[in-house]
């Protein structure tokens, strides 16, 4: 998200953006803007959560309005005249199917996996809890829902409207710009709307990755732990190669993280009803616990196999991932426990 | 006070809406939309910022 604010901080200056297709940084402007964008959101990150969330709260309704406003007012362009033309003009110009090239063609079920699965490290991987253990109702936890339905629906449905439009006009440029477009659609506001989306997005996750970084490194001090992942965050998000295949990215982080999120929820929900010992390291005082080892690997070389035999891709396998997860948790844990009963 | 604060936000909010439909049907140009779109943020993040501080 630092490289989309990237792209708009960048409109004044007119700096060559990345194409779909690149690997490297487009140029040293880029570079300078990424790093700058890098820089405040990492020194507001190691400044605590406080200040970030009392401007997310602000800006939340009024980012959704500009998604929409924005998209509503270019259908004409697009050549929606009333509402009763949209879905042939959706069909045939927005959502027509046919991927550019070298990209993968997205169905229905694509859309939809990857709306809910695609933070899967944050929220089915209980990264989330990095944050959530200090909230003060249960309820704060529908907030990963909201956000997931206005982010990942409305948003891209008003992305979609606007992204066929930038690609009508720039005769299928392969240009990575939420900046201009969001600028070309909604001016200022628009552009504005796209630095803070990205700065508001880049901000939590750098603070939550330090805060888990912290659990690992405990006498480490939080803001410095911050500062180390906000820059390793900023060198990456310098390189288009990893920015162009967030999809892909973000999807595999999900997996390899998945099982954490089935193994906290077995472990905590389940196991005292089934008569097995919740948090078993801490209560025994281990520094390893030999079930969670073979859960997460197991349930990962599992999802390989599925990806492998049935050619499903990367984001389909969250769901049954999860599930055999479970499934192994419960029974190594059955087994691995029985030692420590004896 | 508070009150008043709280109905001017608002009516930012809807002036960063309310314009984008005035485009579809015709009556105001893409232009005007954007200039209607940066009052209406202006006028949702002043108050807002200003409520939040005190």
């Amino acid at each position: 998200m630092i490289a989309v604010s990237a792209t708009a901080i960048g409109i004044p200056f007119n700096i060559p953006l990345a194409k779909l297709t690149d690997w490297l940084p487009s140029g040293l402007p880029w570079i300078i803007i990424v790093v700058l964008v890098g820089a405040v959101t990492t020194f507001v990150a190691t400044l605590g959560y406080d200040k970030v969330e009392k401007f997310s709260t602000i800006a939340a309704p009024w980012m959704i309005l500009v998604f929409l406003a924005a998209a509503i007012a270019v259908l004409p362009e697009l050549g929606v005249k009333n509402w009763g033309d949209f879905f042939q003009v959706a069909q045939d110009k927005i959502w027509t199917g046919k991927p550019l090239d070298g990209q993968s063609k997205f169905t229905f079920w694509h859309i939809l996996f990857f709306a809910w699965f695609c933070n899967m490290a944050m929220h089915i991987g209980m990264a989330d809890l990095s944050i959530l253990r200090y909230a003060k109702k249960w309820t704060a936890g529908f907030a990963s829902a909201g956000g997931m339905y206005v982010g990942h629906y409305i948003a891209w449905l008003a992305s979609g409207i606007l992204y066929a439009l930038f690609l009508q006009q720039s005769n299928e440029n392969l240009e990575f710009a939420p900046g201009p477009v969001a600028y070309s659609a909604a001016g200022i506001t628009g552009a504005l709307c796209v630095i803070i989306a990205g700065w508001t997005t880049a901000n939590p996750t750098i603070y939550r990755a330090g805060l888990a970084l912290q659990a690992i490194m405990p006498k480490a001090k939080t803001w410095k732990i911050t500062l180390i992942v906000g820059s390793i965050t900023t060198l990456a998000a310098c390189f288009p190669a990893l920015v162009m295949q967030l999809l892909d990215f973000v999807a595999l982080y999900g997996l390899i993280l998945m099982p954490m999120g089935a193994i906290i929820f077995i472990d905590y929900w389940l196991f005292p009803r089934i008569g097995l010992q919740s948090n078993l390291a801490a209560v025994k005082n281990l520094t390893f616990n030999v079930a969670a080892l073979i859960t997460w690997l197991g349930s990962l070389l599992a999802c390989y196999l599925i990806a492998k035999t049935t050619g499903l891709e990367i984001f389909f396998l969250g769901l049954p991932g999860w599930f055999l997860a479970a499934l192994i948790y419960i029974s190594s844990s059955y087994a691995y426990q029985k030692k420590w009963s004896k | 006070m508070k009150i008043l604060l709280k109905l001017v936000s608002i009516a930012g909010l809807i002036l960063t809406i309310l314009p984008s439909i005035g485009v579809f049907y015709e009556v105001i140009s893409q232009e005007e939309n954007k200039y209607f779109m940066l009052i209406g943020t202006l006028i949702w993040f002043g108050p807002k910022i200003i409520f939040k501080a005190k």
